[in-house]
């Protein structure tokens, strides 16, 4: 059919334990690739959602309100010191148990948040633990009397917020910020643990059914892996050299 | 309602403290349109904190301060007009590290008092010309010297176009040479007439454009007059000792 596949084909033939089926096997390519899809948007959503709860976290912690300031400390303490990996199975396996389901049909029970959504949440609250603490520390560089000299000359809290504190905070935390996102993507692989259909189950369950396949999907995973925590600092890179300000900071 | 021939800042009686640290004990000081007021005193003796005070920074606990016949320390108050009237200069300058020369200027206007962008930038270069800061106006503060920084500071406060400017020990951390053109700059301030009240340590700027001094110490107001009277004819003896120290 096409040279390349052929190639593949027949090395598959004569080399039992380097068979890259996705090259030359279209459902077998399809597999990869969706489970591909399924990582890119678990971790495009669990960045984006610990961003945002990191930021109302990190801005609750300095709340009035004394409850709300115990109630961030409770959830970085569980979050912070528990491995992902059983906050995943605490999250699908005993939440899961009390959420509620609905019957489409009249026979089966589909619960209300799957596997996938369970994951989405439980990596998003796990990556935002460690985000409220690196915008607070942000926060805190930024100096008193930065901000006071926005108040003497009559700016409101949310400009001063918003055009002081969070440009220069988010200055100052963007490296950090970038080491716990790639972390992030990273521990999107752990979703295997609840059978999420991404990357690392989709290529497991492949060499389950091909076993000849396992080297050379294992190596699929370390150039994917390689390359999508590229792509993403490459982003975060250019994002803090496009804010670096000429005699400020590092 | 305020008219110009009553006093633009009017103190009476001001007490502040600190827990049960008295910083203020019954400051009063009358301040007219157009003036030049420099309070001195040895350090401690709560110049920052009475400065502080005129534009609500700080809070007191007795007594009252009006701006323009407004009730400063009044809860009701919105604190952003008065400091709309009540440009500030800071020690060390605290100018906004991620923005230029320019932006740093028109910030305020075009973010709090709304105004054009295009007639706002045209008022900031013409402060910049006027600090003599011409062509640095996308320099970032972080690329500017202390001197220059400070000017930067005083435009950004004048871009509001306020009625009256604080100053607290603005050339007080910058080296000698430096000194010279900020105090050049606010100098040219008080002869357009800007009233001004200043905290300085430097005594030769006092003498020479100050209407007024205040001699301050551990929280009162020791001794006041013209500069001529206070530094050639000290009544007082803390003044005295005062002076002799630093003259
Ligand atoms: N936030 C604060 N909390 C407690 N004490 C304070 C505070 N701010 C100032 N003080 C105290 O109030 C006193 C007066 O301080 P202030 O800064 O007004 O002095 P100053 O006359 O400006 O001195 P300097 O010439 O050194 O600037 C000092 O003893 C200082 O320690
Ligand atoms: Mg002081």
């Amino acid at each position: 059919m096409n040279v390349l596949s052929d190639y593949f084909r027949d090395l598959a033939e004569r080399s039992p334990r380097w068979d890259f089926v996705w090259l030359y096997d279209g459902s077998a390519t399809d597999r990869i690739l969706s489970g591909l899809w399924v990582t890119i948007q678990l971790s495009v959503i669990c960045v984006i959602a610990s961003l945002v709860i990191g930021f109302a976290g990190s801005m609750l912690q300095t709340s009035r309100y004394r409850i709300a300031r115990l109630f961030v400390s409770g959830y970085l303490q569980i979050f912070r010191n528990t491995p992902p990996l059983v906050q995943l199975l605490f999250f699908y396996f005993a939440l899961g148990q009390f959420t509620p389901s609905y019957s489409p049909d009249g026979w089966t029970q589909i619960p209300l948040i799957s596997n996938v959504g369970w994951a989405a949440i439980s990596l998003s609250l796990f990556g935002a633990a460690f985000n409220v603490e690196i915008f607070r520390s942000g926060l805190e560089a930024v100096p008193n009397s930065t901000t006071e000299a926005a108040d003497a000359l009559g700016m409101s809290r949310w400009l001063i917020f918003s055009e002081i504190q969070f440009p220069l905070a988010l200055r100052v935390c963007l490296p950090a910020l970038s080491s716990n996102l790639i972390n992030l993507v990273k521990t999107t692989s752990q979703a295997f643990a609840i059978a999420v259909p991404e990357l690392l189950y989709q290529s497991a369950s492949l060499w389950n059914d091909h076993p000849a396949t396992q080297n050379p999907t294992m190596l699929l995973l370390l150039v994917v892996y390689v390359g999508l925590v590229g792509i993403l600092s490459l982003g975060l890179r250019l994002l803090e050299r496009r804010m670096r300000v000429p005699g400020y900071g590092g | 309602m305020w008219s110009p021939t009553q006093p633009i800042v009017a103190m009476k009686d001001v007490k502040k403290s600190y827990g049960d640290f008295d910083v203020l004990k019954g400051i009063s000081m009358d301040i007219m349109k157009g003036e030049v007021v420099c309070i001195i005193g040895p350090s401690g003796s709560g110049k920052s904190t009475l400065i502080r005070c005129i534009n609500a920074l700080n809070d007191i606990q007795h007594g009252s301060i009006t701006v323009e016949g407004q009730e400063v320390h009044d809860p009701g108050l919105d604190k952003r007009i008065l400091r709309r009237k009540v440009g500030m200069v800071f020690q060390q300058y605290n100018l906004f590290p991620h923005k230029t020369a320019l932006q740093n200027i028109m910030m305020a206007p075009v973010k709090v008092l709304k105004e054009p962008r295009a007639e706002v930038e045209e008022r900031a270069r013409a402060l910049l010309k006027k600090v003599r800061l011409e062509g640095k106006e996308n320099s970032y503060p972080g690329e500017l010297s202390g001197g220059q920084q400070q000017r930067v500071a005083i435009a950004r406060s004048l871009a509001m176009r306020p009625d009256i400017m604080l100053f607290d020990e603005v050339t007080a951390a910058l080296d000698p040479e430096t000194v010279k053109e900020v105090l050049v700059t606010i100098k040219e301030l008080a002869a357009d007439g800007m009233t001004c009240i200043l905290v300085t340590h430097e005594m030769g700027f006092a003498k020479e454009v100050a209407d007024k001094v205040y001699f301050t110490d551990r929280g009162l107001i020791v001794e006041e007059g013209h500069p001529s009277e206070i530094f050639t004819n000290p009544k007082d003896p803390r003044t005295k000792a005062f002076l002799s120290q630093i003259l």
